[in-house]
């Protein structure tokens, strides 16, 4: 006779039955630390633990920088066409259209103005997830535009980088993007109207070759990927180890050309401050 | 001679005309027969061959090791008046990237341009034509010395690209193109820019904002280079032939798109066959463009070229 006895049977759930937990629940940073989605949210999307940045898209920018999460979306209508019919393992009109589905959004930046800190701010913002944050002419037009904007209305601009690299789906026209938006910025230089380039993980290619080093200040997230050349080609092409910490953004300071990192959560508060500082006006609380 | 995969059809006629030839000199048979028959296979076959050239092609002959390079091109086009300038008064002298002033008729113009060696050592020296950051900051620091005496720019294309070395990122590969482009957009004086060879992305464009910018007819302009582009979007090197046709990255192709704005003819099979008359048609072409340009004031000019980027693309809504 055993001590304990089962009164109902094991397991009953179906297969069919059971649930799974749901997802997003629970985020692992890359140190294996463990994070509460929720919590990672009210956190900046930081991993509390060790401080890793998760890559986040312009939907959760917004509502950093934005107070109460209120802007003007700026072209939001603007999309890609294939102007090459360009076809490598898949055609471009099908990448665009399983990335638009994928991500919900147009094309890989987003730009609008709204007020950060009570002032008003336009930021261009790039996402990753939508064909790894490539710049084709969707791209320069809006970040141009979005600097159009900007020097009619005389409001700084603070374009986010988040990109690896030019789109090669446009080609040529690709890299004419770099001309375009700095044709825009060298304008905005001229009106005397700021100009902030924050760089995320990861700054790549013709981004880094055009708007990302080009700020009045160029600012950073920790950690973050920040390159001309990926870190695979250099490794490839020079045979060499590359070092620990090599393009990242600490890499980017040492070397000079970030004028400083700022962690996620004193984002809103460390641009508006170079904003009214540059701009001699009282410091905004 | 070098002679190309597609052109082996060519170097075998020319064997067989040049053997035909000899015979003739050496024997009492009359071989003028034969010979002008070979000549006639040998005119067909060039016909042939070079009049519809894939993309893949056309990238070989703007690699081929006996086409001109940019100091060639600066020798023949200025003779004795060219000077050399060196360094980027900053770091050090940056042998990829060569620049100076010369004279085209009693016209002073600064030239830059990406510079590739023609052997193994030189190729070394000159990095394969491949800059690092102190070669755009020697570009940008020679245009803003042209822009303060108001001395037209020329620029010379031919770089598979900005070196993507461990101390090229460390000084700022990034940022040095960044620079040159920004500056160029607003440089006061007008910028004339010519593929010579390849012309391979943001390497290419940081010496590349020009007011008119020309390709000879056998070179290509575009994002990445047909092998890295297989490399990333067929995951091997295998496809560079379809990369090229897909980047539609010839001078043709970039005409189309209005990207640039004239194709300066080569001689029948490529530049190389017949230097002279390359060298001619590039410096006629610079001083055509230059003698418009030249009426526009600094305003006009930084305002036609801004225009000019400012609305390419190709984008709905």
């Amino acid at each position: 006779m055993s001590w304990f006895k089962r009164k109902t049977k094991g397991i009953t759930t179906t297969t069919e039955e059971k649930k799974d937990t749901p997802k997003g629940l629970w985020y692992k940073s890359p140190t294996g630390k463990i994070v509460d989605a929720e919590e990672l949210e009210k956190n900046f999307y930081v991993s509390p633990e060790d401080g890793y940045h998760v890559r986040i898209g312009s939907h959760e920018y917004f509502e950093i920088l934005f107070d109460d999460n209120n802007f003007k979306e700026l072209d939001a209508n603007l999309e890609s066409k294939d102007p090459l019919k360009f076809v490598d393992t898949k055609k471009y009109p099908d990448r665009l259209k399983a990335a638009q589905e994928k991500t919900k959004l147009k094309d890989a930046v987003r730009a609008a103005v709204g007020k950060s800190k009570g002032k008003d701010l336009v930021i261009a913002c790039m996402d990753f997830a939508f064909i790894g944050g490539s710049m084709g002419s969707v791209v320069g037009e809006k970040i141009a535009r979005a600097a159009d904007y900007s020097l009619k209305n005389n409001i700084p601009l603070l374009v986010i980088s988040k990109s690896g690299g030019a789109r090669m789906m446009e080609a040529a026209l690709s890299l004419m993007q770099l001309a375009k938006t700095s044709v825009k910025l060298a304008q905005l230089a001229e009106a005397g109207i700021p100009y902030i380039s924050l760089c995320t993980d990861p700054t790549t290619g013709g981004t880094t070759a055009s708007f990302a080093m080009l700020g009045d200040i160029n600012i950073a997230e920790p950690g973050a990927l920040i390159g001309f050349a990926g870190p695979r080609i250099v490794r490839d092409t020079t045979g060499k180890e590359l070092p620990e910490g090599f393009q990242t953004s600490e890499f980017l300071l040492e070397h000079g050309f970030l004028d400083f990192i700022t962690p996620r959560k004193e984002l809103k508060d460390k641009v508006n401050q170079y904003l009214d500082l540059i701009l001699n006006q009282p410091l905004r609380a | 001679m070098e002679y190309l995969d597609f052109e082996l059809p060519i170097k075998e006629l020319e064997e067989q005309l040049q053997k035909c030839q000899v015979i003739g000199k050496e024997s009492e048979v009359d071989v003028s027969g034969t010979c002008s028959q070979i000549e006639k296979k040998l005119i067909d076959a060039k016909t042939k061959i070079y009049k519809d050239l894939t993309a893949w092609q056309r990238v070989q002959l703007s690699r081929h090791p006996d086409r001109p390079y940019t100091l060639d091109h600066i020798r023949a086009i200025c003779g004795e008046s060219f000077l050399e300038l060196h360094g980027d008064r900053s770091f050090k002298d940056d042998k990829a990237m060569i620049g100076g002033l010369g004279k085209i008729g009693d016209q002073s113009f600064m030239f830059i341009g990406q510079q590739k060696g023609y052997n193994t050592k030189t190729r070394q020296y000159r990095n394969f034509g491949m800059a690092n950051p102190e070669g755009y900051r020697k570009a940008l620091r020679l245009m803003k010395s042209a822009e303060k005496f108001g001395i037209p720019v020329v620029t010379l294309i031919d770089t598979p690209g900005a070196y993507p070395g461990l101390e090229a990122e460390e000084r700022g590969q990034g940022e040095a193109i960044a620079r040159n482009i920004f500056e160029m957009t607003r440089l006061k004086v007008p910028i004339i820019t010519v593929i010579v060879g390849e012309g391979a992305s943001g390497g290419a464009l940081g010496i590349g904002v020009g007011d008119v910018v020309l390709m000879l007819e056998n070179t290509w302009y575009s994002v990445i280079s047909p092998e890295s582009c297989s490399s990333i979007l067929w995951h091997s090197w295998e496809y560079k032939e379809q990369a090229a046709e897909a980047l539609k990255l010839t001078s043709a192709d970039m005409k189309k798109q209005k990207l640039i704005d004239e194709i300066i003819k080569e001689p029948l099979g490529g530049a190389h066959r017949d230097r002279e008359k390359t060298f001619k048609s590039v410096s006629n072409a610079i001083v055509r463009h230059y003698d418009v340009l030249k009426n526009l004031s600094a305003k006009d000019l930084v305002n036609q070229r801004m225009e000019k980027y400012a609305n390419m693309g190709v984008f709905k809504g």
